[in-house]
């Protein structure tokens, strides 16, 4: 086996790298199903080659490119980040991928741009999940758009090195580390820019769980749950939740005068 | 039949212990052994809910059954048993600090809910010896007793409302907790 990559650049995480078998066998991605072994279960069947992925809105350059040739554009980076589920567990993921804002400077949004819609694939012959109904398909995320051009978003291609299993949202995914998981869309198939917030999945099923935002805050408890403490798979006692998911130095001003209650 | 249903209601507790040391309960193993007890508890309470009205069933059919009537104390101790380990799991889950625990279970109706559901079970469990029934009388002690269906209710709103998205198994708990409680007041018209 290749030694593990040493993650020292200024986004990494020092904390160590979660277990491999938890970061590819514990996930919640509706689409394959609603347990959290389901998607490595059920993504295997996944065709994530040929890949086009459709860019549109308020962009200069709208396009249809394929994903090889959109990887391909970036240099790709590892980054080590932590990543916070809204159900109170967490991991320590290591992802390869390129800033989202490389891509964003490429397509060149307008001047009347302020938000990113995100797209997921939603096939019923390849996604059980899908077919059952649970959620209204497609998934569909977004993000302001300073929050989409900063440094620490990321549009991850693969994982420890290597091609993104399918069950972690490959063959294209959002990877926000200080918003609650959910917000990282898998298998993206469109990227709209917008003037308009888009109406995001959670945030239409339980608005009042679920907000636009969703920045890891434990201040501000699920309504059913507290959000003050979490889980790291593989560690038996809980510790706890950093304001920001311990990323409030790099990202803490974007949302400066901003009742954090409100925006959740 | 009574020593039958014990062993069936308790065998997945070893097997959860040897998954447990195995990691065959997964990369969350507390939660996943909050959620198999706190079913299990619900199933076996609404087996024990079920004893009566199936006997009942099968007397207006002609057969005279005997063994639901054993089992049904069976099912509901051991119903309450998986809830007293749920309790704990989740206590454990937790960490200390009874403070903290006793406002979340003012703040959170979910826990509110299940809390209330684990405490209504206490005085079912202290009657449940034979001369309890003795003792007290027959009409109080079934009087008493009928607070199961507020336990299985409470525990199916419980389940709801822990569950994220996908309500289909606390529908199907809800779905059979009402026939069940249905079919009670079927049986007292028809007599």
């Amino acid at each position: 086996a290749l030694p593990r990559k040493i993650y020292q650049g200024p986004y990494d995480t020092r904390e160590p790298v979660s277990a491999i078998e938890d970061i590819t066998g514990y996930n919640n991605y509706y689409e394959f199903g609603t347990g959290k072994s389901d998607p490595a279960r059920n993504a295997g069947r996944l065709k994530t080659r040929p890949w086009s992925v459709v860019i549109d809105g308020m962009v200069k350059k709208p396009q249809t490119v394929d994903i090889d040739t959109l990887q391909g554009w970036f240099p790709l980076e590892d980054r080590l980040y932590r990543m916070r589920c809204v159900e109170g567990w967490s991991l320590v993921i290591p992802w390869m991928g390129f800033p989202l804002a490389a891509l964003l400077r490429r397509i060149e949004p307008t001047s009347k741009a302020r938000y990113v819609k995100f797209t997921a694939l939603a096939d019923p012959k390849q996604m059980p999940g899908v077919k059952a109904g649970i959620l209204d398909w497609p998934y569909v995320e977004g993000l302001r758009l300073d929050e989409a051009m900063h440094p620490l978003t990321l549009l991850a291609v693969g994982l420890d090195g290597k091609i993104l299993p399918n069950q972690n949202g490959a063959p294209l995914r959002l990877v926000v580390p200080w918003k609650y998981g959910f917000k990282n869309i898998k298998a993206i198939t469109r990227i709209t820019l917008t003037d308009k917030q888009p109406a995001t999945t959670w945030s239409l099923i339980a608005p009042h769980e679920y907000g636009f935002y969703a920045n890891v805050n434990p201040e501000v408890d699920h309504p059913r749950w507290s959000q003050a403490t979490e889980r790291r798979i593989g560690e038996l006692s809980r510790r706890p939740t950093l304001p920001f998911n311990g990323y409030a130095e790099e990202v803490a001003h974007l949302y400066k005068g901003m009742d954090l209650r409100r925006y959740f | 039949m009574a020593p039958s249903a014990t062993i069936g209601a308790l065998l997945p507790l070893p097997v959860m212990v040897y998954d447990a040391f195995t990691g065959q309960l997964g990369a969350n193993p507390l939660q996943r052994a909050e959620q198999q007890t706190g079913l299990l508890s619900l199933t076996l309470i609404l087996l024990s809910l079920a004893c009566t009205p199936l006997r009942l069933l099968a007397s207006r059919l002609g057969t005279r059954l005997l063994w639901p009537a054993r089992v049904r104390k069976t099912l509901g101790l051991t119903g309450a048993l998986y809830a007293l380990i749920h309790l704990g799991i989740y206590l454990l889950d937790r960490g200390p600090g009874l403070l903290d625990f006793l406002q979340d279970a003012l703040k959170r109706p979910y826990i509110t809910v299940g809390l209330t559901a684990f405490l209504l079970l206490i005085p079912l469990v202290l009657t449940s010896r034979k001369d309890s029934v003795r003792k007290m009388g027959f009409v109080r002690w079934q009087r008493l007793h009928r607070l199961t269906y507020l336990v299985g209710a409470l525990g199916v709103l419980h389940y709801w409302w822990s569950v994220k998205e996908d309500h289909t198994p606390p529908l199907i708990a809800a779905g059979i907790l009402l026939v069940l409680f249905a079919l009670r007041f079927v049986k007292k018209r028809s007599r």
